[in-house]
């Protein structure tokens, strides 16, 4: 039977040789019967999985001896069952204003049924500087939540049961810092801390590569990426420690290979610094998560999640050692692209976020944010939020692309192009590795140093210009199709009075903490900062604690860590 | 000031924000077309962009934000390149809602280029916000 339909089947003896299955899965050999032993094992969720006419569509197809979702190397996805079980995580990133706004807002989405909380920072928090710092004027509360002190961070969850949800927190530099001040506050609510469960991005490689939003030098900053990843491993069971991005490294303006390329070799970089700081490989590769871009060019974003994933298992299998099946699965968040979204004829966007979010969904992803329409305008309206959040319900309910894993897979143009992936990716994985000597790690810092990364995207960004400007590459509503009145919408803005209340509050914390605790709290932290053996966490929850702001560790431990400059290269 | 020297433009992230391609790709089109292009790069303030403007004898600032806080941010370039004695043109890049155009007009920027300026624009306006200056 050539093509065969892989759905609930009678069980076979080979189900019970749980040795055999191992052995075979550690083969990478595709095995119908253990995939047939882990889909029964999945639990299935309430729905018909039948097309619109009544077919009846089974869970996976594939020829006789096809890789099988679920099994080495992941190509198909991680999980047998995939949207089977369990739909993606329709998770919208949000945050705005003071704390206590934010926090209305979260109490909102828990009391509408969801239990993910996605905080987004203003940009001071994120470069780790207080809201009254003269640098912070003009940004405070825009893009994100201010976060000053511990009390703010009370503020934020305050009522919400930090043991009954997940919350992800979108902050690299001074993700130490904030981790310590959201165990603060579980540590004065009573809650353990090994109840608390989410993600912190803490991808600081990518920062010095795309986003910008770097404080210290790359080599302090990997000692405080693998302090969280100590403390969360000590302490955190169910914390995502990092959650590496290509994201931002395909908005800066990567090709997707690039982005697949860069994401997955600083992977491989932390992997290495976390081995080099004493952890065992299956101890914290399972906490290990992605971040992806959803760009335009459907079949090229799909081909892309699934080299991703079929990379990953096979590096970490094959050069880290690792043995345990959740080292080897690559789970990733989808966001759909920033960049992709055009201020012409704003409407149009739906669509772009449309088949750019079905992409994500038809390559697997775990979790989803869709862009909102008028964001090439203005940070988005509530209206523009939730027809995003209906773009993946509507992909959800209505079009039953749920009901098979992977089922671009055997396309010969999907698999071509999921192999051309792999081979470019393999391509820079071996730059960076001559660069570093063998090391990842070493690699990542050498062309950090030398400005390659951003060399690298700042050309493919160059060249896509290029082909916008010849007309070689059209954009509905910018170089072609072009209407010239374009309305604009409704777009949101921000009361200036945050800025003037965030200040007024964190003026009011200042002047009623124990100085002598703050003293000693940023002066432990000096002291320990220069031992690179310490793990910084206990230092940083005792500050929090005694109301150290965010700007007064990090500029403490800039005295210690120094400052980085990036090269102004064009 | 010869009328035969290319014109000279500063260009600049302002605060915080690190959205920087934009930035990177108007340099690249502006040194095409024949300016002399100044990168200042990232988290420059009001005073090293007028520093520089000075030192670097600038016809032209261009100046990005990405983050929602031109509007605070745009004016005091403007108002601290004032303060210097200097009458350089302002122009603001990035994603800025049609509303505030007027704003920050009003407020002495010389003009403002939002996603999916052309490459022909960008230049353009340049060299028509650069010209008055090019000409005193």
């Amino acid at each position: 039977m050539p093509w065969a339909a892989y759905g609930r089947k009678p069980a076979t003896s080979e189900q019970a040789l749980g040795f055999t299955l191992m052995l075979k899965y550690n083969q990478g050999m595709a095995d119908r019967a253990a995939w047939q032993d882990s889909f029964d094992h999945s639990p299935t969720r309430p729905a018909q999985f039948e097309t619109m006419s009544g077919v009846p569509v089974q869970p996976v197809y594939g020829p006789d001896g096809a890789e099988l979702p679920g099994q080495f190397p992941y190509t198909r996805g991680p999980y047998a069952s995939m949207y089977r079980s369990r739909l993606w995580t329709m998770r919208q990133f949000a945050g705005f204003g003071t704390a206590a706004d934010t926090n209305g807002r979260f109490k909102e989405l828990l009391r509408s049924g969801g239990d993910g909380l996605s905080t987004a920072f203003d940009m001071p928090t994120l470069l780790g500087r207080d809201s009254d710092d003269p640098l912070a004027k003009g940004e405070v509360g825009r893009a994100g939540v201010a976060v000053d002190t511990q009390d703010d961070m009370e503020t934020l969850f305050s009522e919400i049961d930090l043991g009954a949800v997940s919350t992800s927190m979108t902050i690299n530099s001074p993700a130490a810092v904030i981790m310590a001040m959201y165990v603060g506050v579980a540590d004065a609510t009573g809650v353990p801390r090994g109840a608390l469960s989410g993600t912190i991005q803490n991808d600081i490689l990518k920062e010095y590569q795309a986003q910008k939003e770097f404080v210290f030098p790359p080599r302090p900053s990997i000692r405080l990426v693998t302090d969280v990843m100590r403390f969360a491993s000590a302490e955190l069971p169910r914390w995502h420690p990092v959650s590496v991005s290509g994201y931002h490294i395909r908005e800066a303006g990567s090709t997707a290979a690039q982005e697949l390329a860069f994401t997955l070799a600083n992977g491989f970089a932390y992997v290495e610094a976390a081995l080099g700081a004493g952890m065992a490989i299956d101890e914290f590769a399972p906490r290990l998560s992605f971040f992806f871009n959803a760009h335009m060019d459907f079949f090229e974003e799909i081909a892309k999640y699934r080299a991703a994933r079929r990379i990953w298992a096979r590096w970490l299998r094959d050069r880290y050692g690792a043995s345990d099946g959740r080292s080897l699965q690559l789970r990733f968040h989808t966001q759909t692209a920033g960049v992709s979204l055009t201020a012409q004829q704003p409407e149009v966007n739906l669509v772009r976020v449309a088949i750019e979010a079905l992409a994500g969904v038809l390559g697997g992803t775990q979790s989803l944010h869709t862009d909102s329409f008028d964001e090439a305008l203005a940070l988005p309206t509530e209206h523009a939020v939730r027809l995003a959040l209906r773009t993946q319900q509507v992909i959800a309910e209505e079009t039953g692309v749920v009901h098979v894993a992977d089922p671009l897979g055997g396309s010969w143009f999907v698999e071509e192009l999921t192999d051309e992936m792999e081979r470019q990716a393999e391509e820079i994985f071996a730059h960076i590795e001559a660069a570093g000597s063998g090391s990842m790690l070493e690699g990542a810092y050498a062309c950090i140093e030398d400005g390659w990364f951003i060399a690298e995207i700042a050309e493919a960004s160059y060249q896509f210009q290029s082909k916008l400007a010849k007309g070689d590459w059209i954009q509905v509503g910018v170089n072609g199709y072009v209407e010239g009145d374009d309305t604009a919408p409704a777009t949101l803005s921000i009361d200036p009075a945050v800025e003037t209340q965030q200040v007024a509050s964190l003026d009011a914390v200042k002047r009623s903490r124990d100085d002598d605790a703050v003293r000693q709290a940023l002066a432990r932290l000096v002291t320990e900062a220069a031992d690179p053996t310490v793990n910084l966490m206990p230092a940083l929850i005792a500050a929090s604690r005694a109301r150290v702001t965010v700007g007064e560790s990090m500029r403490a431990l800039e005295t210690v860590f120094g400052t980085w400059y990036e090269r102004s290269v064009v | 000031m010869s009328a035969e020297r290319p014109v000279r433009v500063l260009v600049a992230k302002v605060g915080l924000d690190g959205h920087d391609r934009g930035l990177r790709i108007v340099a690249r089109i502006l040194r095409d077309a024949g300016c002399e292009v100044i990168y200042a790069g990232l988290r420059q303030s009001t005073d090293t962009i007028t520093a520089t403007t000075i030192e670097e004898d600038v016809d032209i600032v261009g100046v990005s934000m990405h983050n929602g806080a031109h509007l605070t941010l745009a004016p005091a370039v403007v108002d601290s390149l004032r303060a210097a004695g200097l009458d350089t043109p302002v122009i603001v890049g990035g994603i800025v809602p049609p509303a505030d155009i007027p704003i920050l007009k009003a407020a002495g920027i010389a003009a403002v280029l939002g996603p999916g300026a052309s490459n022909e624009e960008v230049v353009a306006t340049v060299l028509a916000a650069a010209a008055p200056v090019a000409r005193a």
